[in-house]
C-alpha cells in the first residue's frame, strides 16, 4: 500500500534556546569584530586588521585565557592528528591511495601506513605496488586514523590497528564535522544492535554489529551475506535518528544518539523523518540530555 | 522485505510540502518540497496566435531551468542539458489530447489564443526530479488564473479583445485529468519509487510513467544504461498506475485543503 502524505508548508518557529550553560554564546559573522583589546592571541578563524580581532568564519566565539578563536558552525573537516576518520577511496596512485574525507583537499593514505593482511611487519615490496588494487579500490569505504598533517591541510591517514581497515555493509551518513562530539573512542557498539563509527571528518558510518570480535584479519575481508532484516530495521531506525539529531543541530556523541533511539521506538522508522515527529524526538532527547548532566 | 535505507518501503513517497501562489506577478505558481527537492513552477498566460495544425485551440509551452543553486554541476551551462531533456519528456507528457482542455484557451479560432508559459526552475536536486516537477506542474495549472476577454466587433469587421476590469473574474483550468509521472528504480531485483540521490546512483535502469488521476497512461519512457526485463516492465506498470492514482488523491485533497483556506491563509513563501 503506497503511503503519500502531502501537506502544506509551516513558518518555522524560531527555537526556544535551552538554558545557556555557561553563559552566552557569542555568535559572529565574516567581518564581524570579536574585539579591539589587542592583548588577546589570534585562533583559528580570525585574522588581524587595524588592531582589531574579526573573524573571518560564521561561528561562535571561544575564548581560552588569552587564545581567541571561533568555532565555525558548518566547515570542511580540519584534520587533527589523532583524530578518527571514515573516508572513501578515489584514486590509487603509485604507493598511496587518495581518500576523501570531505575536507579541502584529499587525504592520503601511504602504502607503508597500511596494516598488511595477517598483521605483519616487513618493508613494502614492489609486488605489494603491484597489488594495491587488491587491498583496496576506487569506492571502497576505509576508517583510518590521522597520523600527520601536511604544511597544505591535507591528512596523512594511517591504518596501523586491526580495528581500522576496509568497511563492509552498512549505511553512511555525511554530517558536519562540527556537529560529531570529541570523545575518547569513537567506536560505540549501541545496546541496540548496531555499531557505529563517529568519524571527526562528518561520516558517520553504521553496521550490523559482528558476532566474532576475534576474528579480525586486519579488516581486509568483507562479510557479503545478506543482512537480516531486524539488523536492517535498527540501522535504518539509527539513521533517520542521526539526520533528525542533525537537522536540530544537537551535538552527535554515542549517548545522545542513543537516546534519540529510544526516544524514536514509539514511531514507524519512515515516520521519523517528518518534522513535527522529528522535532518531538529531539525535544525528548535534549530533555534527557539535560537531566544526565544534572 | 519491503525496507529503504531511510525505512520507507518500495512504494513510499517523501513527506511533501505543497503550495501554491507563491510567485505574484504570474498567472499561477506553485512549489513543491519533497525532501530535499525544491521545485518552483510559474505560469504565465499570454496571448497568441494558435498552431496552423490546431487554430481552435491554445497550447502550452514549456521551460525548465536548472539554478546553479541546485548543484555545483548546474554551474554555467550544465544545466542545459538536464533542462531539455525534463522539457521534452514533459513534452510528451502534455502531448495527449486530454490532459488539459485545449479547446478552452481559445479566443478567435485562427487569430487569438491564450498560450500557457510553463516555467520551472530546479531549486534544489534531491532526486526524483521528475515526479516532483509533474506535482508542482499539476498545482500551478490548478492554481492559475486566466482572466476573461471579450470579443467585441467593430464595424469595419475588425475584432477588439476588451479584457475584463476586475482582477477576480478570471476562467480556471480544469486539471482533473493532468498527468503527474511517477518514476520507478530499478535496484538489484526490486523496483523502488521516489528514489534519493544515493537510491539513483545505485539503479541502472528506470521507468518513467505518466498517469492521471482516473489511472490511464498516458505516456511512458525507459531511461538509464541498464536493461529491463519486460516482465519487469509489466509490473513496474501496475505499481505506477497504482501509486500515480493515490499521488493525485493526495495532491487534489491539499490543493483542495489550501482552495478552502482562501485568503484567510499564512502564506509562508521563501522567507518562511
Amino acid at each position: 500500500m503506497a503511503a503519500i502524505t502531502m501537506r502544506l508548508p509551516v513558518a518555522r518557529k524560531a527555537v526556544v534556546p535551552s538554558a545557556p550553560r555557561g553563559g552566552e554564546k557569542h555568535l559572529v559573522a565574516p567581518g564581524d569584530t570579536i574585539t579591539t583589546d589587542t592583548g588577546y592571541m589570534r585562533g583559528h578563524g580570525t585574522y588581524v586588521e587595524e588592531e582589531k580581532l574579526i573573524a573571518s568564519v560564521a561561528g561562535a566565539v571561544e575564548r581560552v585565557n588569552k587564545l581567541v578563536c571561533v568555532k565555525a558552525l558548518k566547515t570542511r573537516y580540519n584534520g587533527e592528528v589523532g583524530d578518527i576518520v571514515v573516508g572513501r577511496i578515489t584514486e590509487v596512485q603509485q604507493k598511496r591511495w587518495k581518500v576523501e574525507t570531505n575536507s579541502r583537499l584529499d587525504s592520503v593514505l601511504l602504502l607503508s601506513s597500511m596494516n598488511l593482511p595477517g598483521g605483519e611487519l616487513r618493508r613494502r615490496s614492489a609486488e605489494d605496488e603491484l597489488a594495491m588494487r587488491d587491498y583496496l579500490q576506487e569506492g571502497d569505504l576505509i576508517s583510518a586514523e590521522v597520523q600527520s598533517v601536511f604544511s597544505d591541510g591535507a591528512v596523512s591517514l594511517h591504518t596501523r590497528s586491526l580495528k581500522y581497515g576496509k568497511l563492509g555493509q552498512g549505511v553512511l551518513v555525511q554530517v558536519s564535522p562540527s556537529l560529531v562530539k570529541r570523545q575518547k573512542t569513537h567506536f560505540h557498539d549501541l545496546p541496540c544492535g548496531a555499531s557505529v563509527i563517529l568519524g571527526n571528518n562528518g561520516f558517520i558510518w553504521i553496521y550490523p554489529t559482528p558476532e566474532q570480535k576475534d576474528e579480525e584479519a586486519g579488516g581486509f575481508t568483507t562479510n557479503s551475506e545478506p543482512v537480516p532484516l531486524s539488523d536492517r530495521e535498527v540501522i535504518s531506525r539509527l539513521r533517520n535518528c542521526i539526520v533528525a539529531l542533525v537537522t536540530q543541530q544537537l551535538m552527535l556523541f554515542d549517548t545522545s544518539i542513543l537516546y534519540c533511539y529510544e526516544a524514536s521506538l514509539p514511531h514507524q522508522i519512515k515516520d521519523i523523518l517528518k518534522p513535527e515527529v522529528m522535532e518531538e524526538i529531539v525535544l525528548e532527547t535534549r530533555q534527557r540530555l539535560l537531566d544526565l548532566e544534572g | 522485505e519491503d525496507l529503504r535505507v531511510d525505512g520507507r518501503g518500495c512504494e513510499d513517497y517523501r513527506c511533501a510540502e505543497v503550495e501554491t501562489d507563491v510567485v505574484s506577478n504570474t498567472s499561477g505558481s506553485a512549489r513543491v518540497k519533497l525532501g530535499h527537492t525544491d521545485i518552483l513552477v510559474g505560469v504565465k498566460a499570454e496571448m497568441g496566435t494558435p498552431k496552423l495544425e490546431k487554430p481552435d485551440e491554445g497550447y502550452l509551452e514549456f521551460f525548465v531551468d536548472c539554478s546553479a543553486n541546485a548543484t555545483p554541476e548546474f554551474e554555467g551551462r550544465g544545466g542545459e542539458e538536464l533542462g531539455t531533456e525534463i522539457a521534452n519528456t514533459l513534452y510528451r507528457v502534455f502531448s495527449s489530447e486530454s490532459s488539459v482542455d485545449l479547446k478552452s484557451l481559445c479566443i478567435n479560432p485562427r487569430e487569438h489564443c491564450w498560450v500557457l508559459y510553463v516555467d520551472v526552475l530546479l531549486l534544489e536536486c534531491g532526486g526524483n526530479l521528475l515526479d516532483v516537477i509533474s506535482i508542482a506542474v499539476k498545482a500551478a495549472l490548478f492554481n492559475t488564473r486566466i482572466p476573461k476577454v471579450r470579443v467585441l466587433e467593430d464595424e469595419e469587421g475588425s475584432k477588439e479583445i476588451e479584457l475584463s476590469d476586475d482582477p477576480y473574474d478570471c476562467i480556471r483550468l480544469n486539471v482533473d485529468d493532468v498527468p503527474c509521472i511517477v518514476t520507478l528504480s530499478k535496484i538489484g531485483y526490486r523496483h523502488v519509487v521516489d528514489a534519493t540521490l544515493q537510491e539513483e546512483a545505485c539503479s541502472l535502469a528506470s521507468l518513467l510513467i505518466s498517469v492521471t488521476s482516473k489511472g490511464a497512461l498516458t505516456s511512458m519512457k525507459k531511461v538509464g544504461k541498464g536493461s529491463l526485463d519486460p516482465e519487469s516492465i509489466f509490473e513496474m506498470m501496475e505499481t505506477g498506475k497504482k501509486v500515480g492514482k493515490s499521488l493525485h488523491i493526495a495532491l487534489q485533497k491539499i490543493l483542495d485543503e489550501e482552495e478552502s483556506l482562501g485568503t484567510s491563509r499564512q502564506k509562508v513563501g521563501f522567507l518562511g
